[in-house]
C-alpha cells in the first residue's frame, strides 16, 4: 500500500497544522457530490419534481408539494446521509484502534445488541406473548435499539478488559459476542408470530422508510458533539497506532485515550442504528474507502465521515427509485453499492 | 539525582520480578544495566521510564513521584525508546521521526517551526537525513535503529532511556549507534539510561554499571569496580578473564566457560 506524506505545513501566528491537500480535496469533493444526491434525492420519487418546484415547495408551506418534500423526502434523506456520517465515523474510530481494517460498530457488540433488543421487543410486545408487551411497547424501536447498542459495547468492553485494552483482544472477543447475540436473533425470528418477525426483518436489514423529523433530531445532536471532540482526539488516534509503550513514553495515556475514543465510536454507532436500524457495511467500507482515496495510513475521520454520508444518501436514492414502487431496504443497496467499489480499489491498489 | 527508584517492587502478572530495588541516576552521567537474561533489567528500566507501575515504592523524576506527574509533562523531559518498539505500516523515516514532537504539540499548534527544526536536527544527528522520505519498512535493521533513535532524539528531551539499542544490529552499527549516545552525553549533556547485553561495549561507553541478578541490583560503579572476573561468577555463572580493552583502557570480559558445565 503507498501511503504519501502530502502534508503541507500551515501556520498563522503562533497556530500551525499539517494539512493533507488530498484529504481537503476528497472533503469539499464528497460534500458536493452529498449536495447533488441530495438535491436528487428531493426531485425523484413518486411524484417527480423539477428543481423550481423544489424550491419552491421548500420555502411555500401553501403548495401542497410542501409536506412531500419537507415532511417526507428532506427529513429521509438527511437520517440517511447523518446516520452514514455517524456510522463511518464510528467505523474510523474502531479500525484505527484495532489496527484491523475488519472492525466495525458490528464488532462492539453495538449493531449486533441492538438488532436482539429489537427483535425481542418487536416479538414478545407482539400477539403471541401479549403479557410482556408493556415495557417494550413503550419504550419504542429506536430507545430498545440504543438501549441494546450500548448494553452489547459494555459486554464486549467488560469481556476484552485484562489490565488494559488490546486491539486484537477486542477483535476476537468482539466476534464471539456478535455470533452469540447473532444466534439469539436468530433464535427469537423463529419462535416469533410471523407477522411480527416480517416487520422486525425489516428493521435489521436497515431502512430509512418513513424517517421523519424525529429522527434527524437525534443523530444530529450526537454528530455535532461528537464530531468536534473525535477530532480533537485525531493525534491521540494517530498516536494509539504505535506500541503502547512507545505510546505512553510520548505522553500519551493511552487506556484513557483509547477508551474515550471507543466510547465516542459506540455512541455514534448506536445513535445512528437506533434511528435506521443496523445498515450494513457503511461502518466497514466508507473508512477504507476514504482512506484509500485520501491516500493516507489509517482511515481519515473526516473524510470517513463524508463518503458514509454520500454511500448512503446514495444508496437510499437508489433503495428508494430503482424498483419504484417496491422500496429496498437501504442496508442491502449500500453492501451492493459499496461492496463493488471497495474491491476496485483495493484490486487497483495490488498493481 | 535525576531519576531514581525507591525500594521498587515490579512484577508482571503473579510474577515478581524485582523486589524492593533502590537505585539512583546522577544527572549528565551514562549509566547501563547489565545482567543474565530475566534478571529484570528491562522491566526495571521500564518502570523508570514509568511504562510499568511498581506494586511497591516508587520512582522519583527530579526528587518527585513519576506516577504523580502529568504524564504528558514526564514526556517532555524523560524520553524511552522501548525494546523492539512497533511502528504502524507503510510509514516513512520522517513521519516516525516526527512523531517524537507529539509531547510538545496541542491541536491548534501541530507543526510549529521549533518542531520541524527538531526533527530536522534529529535526522541529521543519526545521519538519516538522505533517507527521510523512504518507507520505514525497506530500511536495513541498523537504519530502522537510527530512525527509532531519531525519534527519541526529536522528543527533545535531556533524560533518555534506552533499552537494548543494539539488537540486531551488526558490530559496526553496535559502535555507531553507542559513540551517537557517547556524543549526545557529551556534546548535549544528556542523562542517559541504557540495557545492553554486550559487556565490552557496556564497559567501554558507560560512566557507571549496575550489574543486576535475580531482580537484585549486585554491583554498581564504575567500569572498573564493577567488572570484574568475581562478578562474572556470581552474576553471570561464567569463568572469564578480565583484561583491559586494548583501545579504551576499559575491562574487557574474555570467556572461559560457563560455570554450571565444568
Amino acid at each position: 500500500m503507498t501511503t504519501t506524506r502530502a502534508s503541507v505545513p500551515l501556520r498563522v501566528a503562533g497556530l500551525s497544522w499539517r494539512v493533507r491537500p488530498r484529504g481537503v480535496a476528497v472533503t469539499v469533493g464528497g460534500l458536493l457530490a452529498l449536495a447533488l444526491l441530495m438535491a436528487l434525492n428531493m426531485r425523484l420519487g413518486d411524484l417527480p419534481l423539477g428543481l423550481a418546484d423544489v424550491v419552491r415547495a421548500t420555502f411555500d408551506p401553501s403548495v401542497p408539494e410542501h409536506f412531500v418534500v419537507m415532511e417526507l423526502r428532506l427529513p429521509r434523506a438527511l437520517t440517511g446521509a447523518l446516520v452514514g456520517a455517524a456510522l463511518a465515523l464510528s467505523g474510523a474510530i474502531i479500525q484505527s484502534i484495532a489496527r484491523n481494517p475488519l472492525a466495525s460498530p458490528e464488532i462492539l457488540g453495538v449493531t449486533t445488541g441492538a438488532s436482539v433488543t429489537v427483535v425481542a421487543g418487536v416479538v414478545m410486545s407482539g400477539s403471541a406473548y401479549g403479557g410482556v408487551s408493556g415495557l417494550f411497547s413503550a419504550l419504542g424501536i429506536p430507545a430498545l435499539a440504543l438501549l441494546g447498542g450500548l448494553a452489547g459495547a459494555a459486554i464486549v468492553y467488560a469481556l476484552a478488559w485484562r489490565r488494559g485494552l488490546d486491539g486484537y483482544r477486542l477483535v476476537l472477543v468482539g466476534i464471539g459476542v456478535a455470533a452469540v447475540f447473532t444466534n439469539v436473533k436468530f433464535w427469537l425470528l423463529t419462535v416469533g408470530d410471523v407477522n411480527d418477525t416480517g416487520r422486525a426483518m425489516v428493521w435489521i436489514s436497515g431502512s430509512l422508510n418513513g424517517r421523519g423529523w424525529e429522527h434527524v433530531v437525534p443523530v444530529g445532536l450526537a454528530l455535532a458533539v461528537l464530531v468536534p471532540l473525535t477530532l480533537l482526539g485525531t493525534r491521540s488516534l494517530d498516536a494509539l497506532r504505535y506500541g503502547d509503550d512507545t505510546v505512553t513514553a510520548l505522553g500519551v495515556r493511552v487506556n484513557l485515550a483509547r477508551a474515550l475514543m471507543l466510547l465516542a465510536a459506540v455512541l455514534l454507532a448506536a445513535v445512528a442504528t437506533a434511528s435506521a436500524g443496523p445498515i450494513a457495511f457503511v461502518a466497514l467500507a466508507a473508512p477504507q474507502i476514504a482512506l484509500r482515496v485520501v491516500r493516507c495510513a489509517q482511515p481519515p475521520l473526516l473524510s470517513s465521515a463524508v463518503t458514509g454520508a454520500v454511500l448512503a444518501t446514495g444508496a437510499d436514492l437508489i433503495a428508494r427509485t430503482a424498483f419504484s414502487p417496491i422500496e429496498l431496504p437501504v442496508g442491502i443497496v449500500t453492501a451492493v453499492l459499496g461492496a463493488p467499489y471497495l474491491i476496485h480499489l483495493i484490486w487497483r491498489a495490488r498493481s | 539525582m535525576r531519576l531514581q527508584a525507591a525500594g521498587v517492587t515490579l512484577g508482571y502478572g503473579d510474577r515478581i520480578v524485582v523486589d524492593g530495588l533502590d537505585l539512583g541516576i546522577e544527572a549528565g552521567t551514562v549509566t547501563t544495566i547489565i545482567g543474565p537474561n530475566g534478571c529484570g533489567k528491562s522491566t526495571l528500566l521500564r518502570a523508570l521510564g514509568r511504562l510499568l507501575k511498581p506494586r511497591g515504592g516508587e520512582v522519583l523524576l527530579d526528587g518527585k513521584r513519576i506516577d504523580g506527574m502529568p504524564t504528558r509533562e514526564v514526556a517532555k523531559v524523560l524520553g524511552v525508546l522501548p525494546q523492539a518498539p512497533t511502528a504502524p505500516e507503510g510509514l516513512t523515516v520522517a513521519d516516525l521521526v516526527a512523531r517524537g514532537r507529539h509531547p510538545h504539540q496541542t491541536w491548534y499548534r501541530q507543526w510549529s517551526s521549533d518542531d520541524e527544526g527538531a526533527v530536522a536536527l534529529a535526522l541529521e544527528m543519526t545521519g538519516l537525513a538522505d533517507l527521510a522520505e523512504r518507507p520505514l519498512d525497506e530500511l536495513s535493521g541498523g537504519q530502522r535503529q537510527r530512525a527509532w533513535i531519531s525519534m527519541a532524539l526529536a522528543q527533545g528531551t535531556d533524560l533518555l532511556l534506552l533499552d537494548e539499542p543494539t539488537t540486531f544490529l551488526d558490530l559496526a552499527h553496535q559502535v555507531e549507534v553507542l559513540e551517537l549516545v557517547r556524543n549526545l552525553h557529551q556534546e548535549a549533556g544528556r542523562t542517559i539510561v541504557m540495557v545492553l547485553h554486550d559487556l565490552n561495549l557496556a564497559a567501554r561507553y558507560a560512566d557507571r554499571l549496575v550489574a543486576m541478578r535475580g531482580g537484585r541490583v549486585v554491583a554498581a560503579g564504575s567500569p572498573h569496580e564493577v567488572l570484574t572476573e568475581e562478578l562474572m561468577r556470581e552474576v553471570f555463572e561464567l569463568d572469564a578473564k578480565v583484561i583491559a580493552d586494548p583501545v579504551a583502557g576499559t575491562p574487557m570480559v574474555v570467556p572461559i566457560r560457563p560455570l554450571s558445565r565444568p
